[in-house]
C-alpha cells in the first residue's frame, strides 16, 4: 500500500484535482500531500476541496504532524517540505520555476522520506516545475502517474515530465481518479 | 538530478562548522537545509559535502560563501500587509501605555522588517520612545541592514505593502530615492540598534514589550525552536507580545501554554503572566 500521496498542478488541475479528491476512499489511510500554484493570497483551496470529500482536508503549519487519512495543502507564498514521516516543514526559499510553493520541492523531500513508498501524481499546468520532483520519485522507485497531455488543459507540465521519463502510468483524470483509488486500496506485498 | 548526500554527511559538516565556525546548524529543520547545500555543492563545484569539507578546513574564504546558502535571505517592507494591519489596530495602542519601549526583532535578515516597525512607530507617533534591536546571525546581512539602501525598483511593491498595513501618508516620507535606490530616512536609523546574535547560541540581552520573529522558526527543528520560544519568553515583559510568521505557531512547542492568542489569525501572541 501507498505510504503517501504527493500531487502538483498548476493552471487546468483543479478540475482534475476535485475528480480525484471526490473519489478518495473513506478508508485512506495515507496522507495526501498536493501542491497547486496558486496566486499569493488567501486561498479557499482547502474549504472548496473540503465541500468534495468528508476527508479532513488542511492547509499546512509549520512543523505540522503528518496524520494519515488527511489531505494537505501547501500554504500560498511558502515552499511545502517534508521533513520525516512525522512532520512538515516549511521554508521561504527563494521560488522554483517562478513558483512558491513548488511542485519539485515537495516531490523531492517527500521522495527523500518515502523513497518506493511513495505515489506521484503530475497534472495539467503551465510549467515545468514538478517534472524533476517526479522523476526523483521515479528513481527512488516510487510510483509515478502523469496526466496525459492530450487530457491536460496545459500540456505544458506533463509533457516537460514525459520528455525526462517514462512513468508509471499516463492516464486521463477519469483513470487517474479511479486508478489512484485502486492503488491505495491495493494491499502491499 | 540532485547529487545524493545522506544524514550523516551533513551532520558531520555540520558538527565541523559548529567547531571550526562557531554556527550552530546542527538543530535546523533538514529538508530545505538538505535542499541548500545541494545547491552550494554545484557553486562550490564539489561532488560531495566530503569535499565541501575539505574546502572549508583549507580556505577560510569559503564559509562567508556557504552562510549565504546555509542561510535564506528574504525580506519586504511590510511583508505580509494584514499582519502590520493587525499590530496597528490591536498591538500600538496597547504599546502607547508604556512610557518606553523595547522591540526585537529576531532574524531581521536585511532590515526590511525592522524598517516596518520603525515606520510604522513614527506615523503612531511612538518611535521617539522607542528603541528596535534588530539581529540575525548573517553579518552580510547586517550591514546591508544598517546601511538601509534598498533598489529603489522594489518601492512599488512595499507602498502597496505600506498601504495595505494602514500606513498613514506616503512610504516616500520616509526614504529618499539615490538615482536607482531608496534610502530610508535617518530618523528611522537612530532607533534601531542591528547586531550580531544567535538563537541557537546566545542568550538574552535585554527585557522587551514585543518581540517578532517572522519566517525564522520553520528553519529550527522542534528543540531548536523551543530554545529560541524559551529566550522569547525570558526576554519578554509581563504580558508582553510575540509575533511569529503567518504560518508559524507556538502551539507545537513546549511554550504552548505560556503564550495566549491576541490574533490567532495573525500569530501574534502575548506572554501569560
Ligand atoms: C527568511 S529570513 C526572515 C526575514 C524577516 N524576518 C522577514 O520575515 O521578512 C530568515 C532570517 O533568519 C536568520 N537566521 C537563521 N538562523 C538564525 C539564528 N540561529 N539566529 C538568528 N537569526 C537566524 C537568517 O540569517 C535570515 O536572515
Amino acid at each position: 500500500m501507498a505510504a503517501a500521496v504527493v500531487i502538483g498542478g498548476s493552471a487546468g488541475a483543479l478540475d482534475v484535482l476535485r475528480m480525484i479528491v471526490r473519489e478518495l476512499p473513506q478508508s485512506l489511510a495515507c496522507p495526501v500531500v498536493i501542491v497547486i500554484h496558486l496566486p499569493p493570497h488567501p486561498s479557499g483551496l482547502a474549504e472548496l476541496l473540503g465541500a468534495d470529500t468528508s476527508l479532513t482536508v488542511k492547509q499546512v503549519e509549520d512543523k505540522e504532524p503528518i496524520v494519515g487519512g488527511t489531505i494537505y495543502i501547501a500554504p500560498p507564498s511558502y515552499h511545502l517540505l517534508m521533513e520525516s514521516r512525522d512532520s512538515f516543514a516549511l521554508s521561504v526559499d527563494p521560488p522554483v520555476h517562478f513558483s512558491r510553493p513548488s511542485i519539485d520541492v515537495l516531490f523531492e523531500t517527500a521522495s527523500d522520506v518515502y523513497r518506493a513508498g511513495l505515489v506521484g501524481v503530475l497534472l495539467s499546468g503551465a510549467s515545468e516545475d514538478g517534472a524533476a520532483g517526479l522523476h526523483e520519485i521515479h528513481a527512488a522507485g516510487g510510483t509515478t502517474i502523469v496526466q496525459s497531455p492530450l487530457s491536460a488543459e496545459v500540456a505544458i507540465m506533463p509533457a516537460a515530465a514525459l520528455a525526462l521519463f517514462e512513468p508509471t502510468y499516463v492516464w486521463s483524470p477519469n483513470e487517474i481518479a479511479s486508478g489512484l483509488t485502486q492503488l491505495l486500496s491495493r494491499r502491499s506485498s | 538530478m540532485r547529487l545524493d548526500i545522506s544524514e550523516s554527511e551533513i551532520s558531520q559538516l555540520l558538527e565541523i562548522i559548529y567547531r571550526r565556525y562557531h554556527y550552530d546548524f546542527r538543530q535546523y529543520a533538514t529538508a530545505s537545509l538538505k535542499r541548500r547545500l545541494q545547491q552550494a555543492l554545484t557553486h562550490f563545484q564539489c561532488a560531495t559535502l566530503r569535499q565541501l569539507q575539505d574546502r572549508l578546513l583549507k580556505d577560510e574564504s569559503a564559509f562567508p560563501r556557504l552562510l549565504e546558502y546555509l542561510t535564506v535571505q528574504v525580506s519586504d517592507l511590510f511583508r505580509d500587509p494584514e499582519f502590520f494591519l493587525a499590530v496597528r489596530q490591536q498591538v500600538v495602542p496597547l504599546l502607547a501605555t508604556y512610557p518606553s519601549l523595547k522591540i526585537w526583532v529576531a532574524g531581521c535578515s536585511t532590515g526590511e522588517e525592522a524598517y516596518s516597525y520603525a515606520i510604522l512607530l513614527a506615523e503612531e507617533g511612538l518611535l521617539e520612545r522607542s528603541r528596535i534591536y534588530a539581529t540575525d546571525i548573517n553579518d552580510q546581512s547586517l550591514r546591508k541592514a544598517q546601511k538601509g539602501v534598498y533598489a529603489l525598483d522594489r518601492m512599488k511593491q512595499f507602498t502597496m505593502n505600506h498601504r495595505g498595513a494602514g500606513g498613514h501618508g506616503s512610504l516616500s516620507d520616509h526614504y529618499h530615492a539615490v538615482q536607482d535606490s531608496a534610502v530610508m530616512s535617518p530618523t528611522l536609523k537612530q532607533r534601531i540598534t542591528f547586531a550580531d546574535h544567535s538563537l541557537a547560541t546566545d542568550s538574552i540581552f535585554s527585557e522587551v514589550q514585543l518581540v517578532s520573529c517572522r519566517n525564522v522558526l520553520i528553519y529550527f527543528d522542534r528543540t531548536l525552536q523551543d530554545r529560541a520560544l524559551g529566550l522569547f519568553n525570558d526576554a519578554l515583559c509581563r504580558r508582553g507580545f510575540l509575533c511569529l510568521g503567518t504560518k508559524e505557531s507556538v502551539r507545537f512547542s513546549a511554550y504552548a501554554q505560556r503564550f495566549q492568542e491576541l490574533s490567532g489569525e495573525q500569530r501574534i501572541y502575548r506572554r501569560v503572566d
